[in-house]
């Protein structure tokens, strides 16, 4: 199985990437990361790029550091490297969950941050995490750097407000600090992707809950914040029947017709899973905070 | 059609060579450098025969450009014997019986040496997890937990073994 042709390129900085790539408008160009989304659409024809860009020269791209308020994480960091790093797990639990249980030890090794949420699949995990924390998505393209609100960057089945030719460079994740989080995934038994995945974020004051944050990856066309049971738990005691109270809000704002529908699960099932772990992640979470 | 010159380093020889920038990582280490032990199975990394350390990683060379992997260190399975002597985890498998066809099996052991790397101590389950993204359709995979199971304990009671 062969890609078709494609010139490869390997700049050194984000600056030379847009200089190499100036003349070449009307080309279509890829940037790769760890590939292993993109290799395997060239391998089938779904993605057939005439310059094709590896970032993995790019040092700036790299590198995870935390300060008093968030956490940072250069867009070419691994999974492998996120889950194991001690300054994601401690301020970012839910994103350092959810990275541990995409694919297998192999992809973990390659696949990145930055190229997860670029190529926003319905079903990834990490976009429900970066939905459920308070994220700044950081991009540069050739006339300039702009930050992105993680709630505007998911637009669609594999769509994201990068325009054209722009970078995701880094992502910044406001610290947990003394909240709680949880990542729960049902995966689907052949693929792994996520049938129903679930990222909760909680914070309390004096027993009652201050802020919520819930999203959910796999049910619809992309990752989406649960917005009636955020507002369902906020005012809330820290108690499971919270958490269950919340979760009958879960399907409030889903439309029947925005569900996924395949071989592995009905768009009925999906609604009834989304119920299923917006109880399960606030759960945990409550758990968690108590 | 683009050609690139890479250098990559393979079970610890170097090798120059020119490759088109679509040719597979695996395809380069079979075909052009006759290291025959990775195999091929799905080709679209799910499977883990192809599976190789990258840099001291298990990665699925299916699924990695070789001209991604210039200058990389690779370990194949033939780089994991020694002087003749074969690694602790291949007389692992064969104490235990951890390979029927044996196609699985070099991309079993370079995933289970990475496993290994990170959980010294790992259970029965632990190990199961570790190598989700290997396929074998021959031994039901009991054989070969025994056998990743068996290395750990090796590892454990040498600790100077526990790399590729």
């Amino acid at each position: 199985m062969y890609p078709s042709s494609f010139d490869y390129l390997k700049p050194e900085s984000v600056q030379s990437l847009f200089e190499m790539l100036s003349d070449n408008s009307d080309q279509h160009v890829e940037f790769i990361a760890g590939g292993h989304s993109l290799i395997p659409m060239m391998k089938t024809g779904l993605a057939a790029p005439d310059i094709l860009v590896d970032l993995s020269d790019i040092s700036e791209l790299y590198g995870i550091e935390s300060n008093d308020n968030s956490t940072t994480i250069g867009a070419m960091e691994t999974y492998a490297n996120i889950s194991r790093n001690r300054a994601v797990i401690e301020n970012c639990p839910v994103l350092a969950e959810a990275v541990s249980l995409i694919g297998d030890i192999q992809v973990r090794n390659r696949g990145t941050i930055g190229g997860n949420l670029s190529h926003a699949d319905p079903a990834s995990d990490p976009p429900a995490a970066i939905l459920a924390s308070h994220s700044t998505l950081h991009v540069q393209g050739p006339t300039g750097k702009r930050t992105i609100n993680q709630d505007d960057f998911f637009t669609g089945l594999y769509e994201t407000s990068l325009e054209d030719g722009e970078l995701l460079t880094k992502i910044e994740i406001n610290n947990i600090g003394t909240g709680a989080g949880a990542y729960l995934k049902k995966p689907s038994p052949s693929s792994g992707y996520a049938m129903i995945g679930t990222a909760a974020v909680l914070h309390s004051n004096n027993g009652i809950i201050d802020s919520a944050r819930v999203a959910i990856t796999g049910a619809v066309d992309h990752a989406t914040r649960l917005n009636g049971v955020e507002d369902a738990l906020i005012g809330a005691t820290v108690t499971h029947e919270s958490a269950n109270n919340a979760a009958n809000h879960a399907l409030d704002g889903i439309e029947d017709t925005m569900l996924m529908e395949d071989l592995q699960a009905s768009s009925e099932y999906r609604a009834h899973l989304i119920g299923v772990y917006a109880k399960r992640a606030v759960t945990s979470c409550i758990d968690r905070l108590s | 059609m683009s050609e690139h010159n890479i250098t990559l380093q393979v079970n610890e020889i170097e090798h120059r060579l020119v490759v088109e920038s679509r040719k597979l990582l695996v395809h380069v280490l079979r075909d052009d450098l006759g290291y025959t032990g990775t195999n091929i199975g799905c080709e679209s990394s799910l499977c883990g025969a192809c599976t190789v350390h990258l840099n001291g990683s298990a990665i699925k060379s299916c699924t990695i450009l070789a001209v991604q992997a210039d200058m990389a260190n690779i370990t194949t399975v033939e780089g994991l014997a020694k002087n003749g002597e074969l690694h602790p985890i291949q007389s692992s498998f064969q104490e235990e019986h951890g390979l029927q066809c044996g196609y699985c099996t070099p991309g079993m052991m370079m995933t289970a040496l990475d496993f290994l790397k990170h959980h010294s101590n790992p259970s029965r389950d632990e190990i199961r997890e570790g190598l989700e993204g290997n396929l074998c359709r021959c031994t039901g995979y009991h054989n070969i937990i025994n056998a990743v199971e068996s290395t750990a304990n090796k590892f454990k009671g040498n600790a100077s073994g526990g790399s590729a």
